[in-house]
């Protein structure tokens, strides 16, 4: 499994257009991508799973992936967090 | 013949027979199933469906509106690939052998109402897209004809209770004319894609789908909100004179789009728009904007659960001054407090607020929210024609006090080394009677003045705008005010400095006139009222309005004010 951390840098938090460029780019991939924030834990492939997190500005989220594509996964995820000015 | 009253959303006139957009039956009855591999099929199959309309709607919406309008129905894509909708509704169907429309409905109402209970904007938004598309995938469940407005070859005003984003996205505007709903507002989905069409719509009429008889003859006037049933030969006649009118008006407004406002002697004023976020610069551009003459910075504080972080600012003052590519760009520090609160500021509540702690007061006071802003501004500065204005300025030192911080910031930033522009002007709003009265001294200090009518008349003449027993004393055209406006501009150009206006009178036709003869140099008004106002500007002399200022600053009421320049000016009395 891979996994990497994130700061939130998105004055919105994660929400809004940005969220839905990480969740189309999640869904190109087959492992199994979430999103963990506090305790919970979404299918990043999910738009209203994402949402209902309301993930605020400032705090720590975690990105995991588990599957045959898992390191692409997440470094290209880490590049959408990067590039839709969400965090890094 | 029936009359009713909306709200008019997209000017222009349309008259046609109308149409029912009516939402189909969606009703069904929750029925136990033997075969749930099979349940999960159909669903599958009528998601499949829904997917590529909605794929077709996107395209078609990206050819004829734009990317940005098309960006709905990716969302809406989304929503039907989402496996944390999907699944719930397989799992629905197979553990309780309920038919896929009972599955479908229940688990996105679940979703749709956690999404409604937000104390977010955006997500209640949401909840009607999720509303919208779980619509569509029923009604394929169903085998029911979802309504498609593509389909409509004939000229028609479409009635309905209100147009989804999808419905308005299909409509046709070689057919249909106009639109008229029950419900909705200026600023609802549906009248902003209105005017992103050019079709005329009235919205918000309560009941007009009950009214309207299919195939009845109606008229829709989205320039003054009225719809009318089975309107009368003479009524058609008058009409058509309008949209004539209209029509001919838009073209001679269109014509002027990239001209400079002159008067008729040739003298040049500036035609600059409001505006509040980056996005309204299409339509500054559109209009044929000279400038902004009012950016309201609130907007990027409004809506949100803490202050926008400084790179954030920068983006968006980044993104207007690079938009309006060196034409000026006047930019107001942050005005809060009064009518508009912060929740996230905790300010204390106020027996009279609009006398209290707001705007610049604020300021000065938490200058930490201040220095963000200014250095935004500052470090946006390099990328086109930046002038800063501080509101509600009552006093000398307030200014002085304002405008050390920007230059203390301004030191800081270039110590830093960041590029910070050398030519940014510094000016102020006048608001507050005090101010206007001692503009000769101000003027001495500042690079302009913006004058803020709405205030500068509540002020004035001590009357809450908000409160209707009072909305009498608000008088735009009050010789009191007329005065003080004639007080500040005078002093500006005794020092060579400049004064503009922003606010809704600078874009008002009668009030142009005056203002002209005043010596006004920047009008700064919506975005829509520009052409217009150039039109109206074109045909007016200078000259002539400036030689009747002394006797309209004698005068006592506003009533004579009004008569006087309709008289001077040919407009109708």
């Amino acid at each position: 499994m891979e996994e990497k951390t994130f700061t939130v840098t998105s004055a919105d938090g994660v929400h809004a257009r940005p969220a839905t460029v990480l969740v189309q780019n999640a869904g190109q991939f087959e492992s199994d991508i979430n999103l963990h924030y506090k305790e919970k834990a979404v299918n990043l492939k999910s738009i209203m799973g994402i949402m209902s997190l309301g993930i605020p500005s400032g705090v720590e989220v975690k990105i995991t992936a588990e599957g045959k594509d898992e390191q692409e996964a997440i470094s290209k995820l880490a590049d959408t967090m990067k590039n839709e000015g969400l965090g890094e | 013949m029936t009359q009713l009253q909306g709200i008019a959303a997209s000017s222009g006139i349309a008259m046609a027979k109308v149409y029912h957009l009516e939402a189909p039956d969606l009703s069904y009855t929750t029925t136990d199933i033997d075969q749930p591999e099979e349940e999960v099929k159909r669903l599958h199959a009528a998601l499949d469906i829904s997917k590529s309309e909605l794929e077709k709607i996107k395209a078609h919406t990206k050819e004829s509106l734009g990317d940005e309008h098309a960006e709905i129905f990716s969302a809406h894509l989304l929503v039907l690939n989402d496996p944390e909708l999907i699944q719930p509704i397989e799992d629905k169907i197979k553990s309780e052998n309920v038919n896929a429309e009972a599955a479908l409905d229940e688990t996105a109402n679940m979703f749709i109402d956690m999404f409604k209970n937000m104390d977010n904007e955006y997500m209640r938004e949401r909840a009607a897209d999720i509303h919208d598309v779980t619509k569509r995938v029923l009604a394929h469940l169903l085998n029911v004809t979802f309504p498609d407005p593509a389909l409509i070859d004939e000229e028609v005003i479409i009635v309905a209770e209100d147009l989804t984003p999808s419905d308005t996205a299909q409509l046709n505007k070689d057919f249909v004319k106009g639109f008229t709903t029950d419900i909705g507002g200026r600023t609802s989905h549906s009248a902003i894609m209105a005017r992103s069409l050019e079709i005329p719509a009235v919205v918000g009429t309560k009941d007009i789908t009950s009214k309207a008889e299919k195939d009845a003859f109606i008229i829709v006037d989205g320039i003054n909100g009225d719809v009318l049933l089975n309107p009368t030969e003479e009524q058609i006649g008058t009409y058509q004179e309008k949209q004539n009118e209209f029509e001919r008006k838009k073209q001679e407004w269109a014509k002027l789009k990239d001209e400079p406002t002159v008067t008729s002697e040739g003298r040049h004023v500036e035609l600059a728009a409001n505006i509040g976020t980056p996005e309204d610069i299409e339509g500054v551009l559109n209009n044929g904007g000279e400038g902004v003459g009012l950016y309201r910075t609130e907007f990027l504080y409004m809506g949100k659960k803490q202050l926008p972080t400084e790179q954030e600012q920068f983006d968006a003052y980044k993104s207007v001054l690079e938009q309006m590519n060196d034409r000026a760009v006047v930019v107001r520090t942050l005005d809060i407090g009064g009518d508009k609160e912060l929740d996230y500021l905790d300010l204390p509540n106020e027996l009279n607020p609009f006398l209290g702690f707001r705007a610049i007061r604020i300021c000065l006071e938490r200058d930490d929210i201040f220095r963000t802003q200014l250095r935004a501004l500052l470090r946006a500065s390099v990328y086109g024609n930046l002038k800063i204005m501080f509101p509600m300025i009552a006093t000398l030192e307030e200014f002085r006090e304002a405008k050390a911080i920007l230059e203390e910031e301004k030191t800081a930033l270039r110590n830093e080394g960041q590029n910070v522009s050398d030519s940014i002007e510094v000016g102020m709003m006048v608001e507050i009677p005090a101010s206007a009265v001692l503009a000769k001294q101000f003027a001495k200090e500042v690079d302009f003045f913006s004058i803020g009518t709405n205030d500068l008349i509540q002020y004035t003449m001590a009357a809450d705008r908000m409160n209707e027993q009072v909305s009498y004393l608000y008088q735009p055209y009050h010789p009191a005010i007329l005065n003080l406006i004639n007080t500040v501009i005078e002093a500006s150009h005794a020092e060579g400095k400049w004064t503009g206006m922003c606010g809704e009178m600078a874009g008002d036709s009668i009030a142009i006139p005056i203002l002209l003869g005043l010596g006004l140099d920047e009008f700064s008004m919506s975005a829509t009222s520009i052409l217009p106002a150039r039109t109206q500007i074109k045909a007016l002399s200078q000259e002539e309005m400036a030689s009747y200022k002394d006797t309209i600053l004698s005068m006592g009421t506003s009533d004579q004010v009004v008569d006087f320049v309709k008289e001077k000016t040919d407009q109708a009395l």
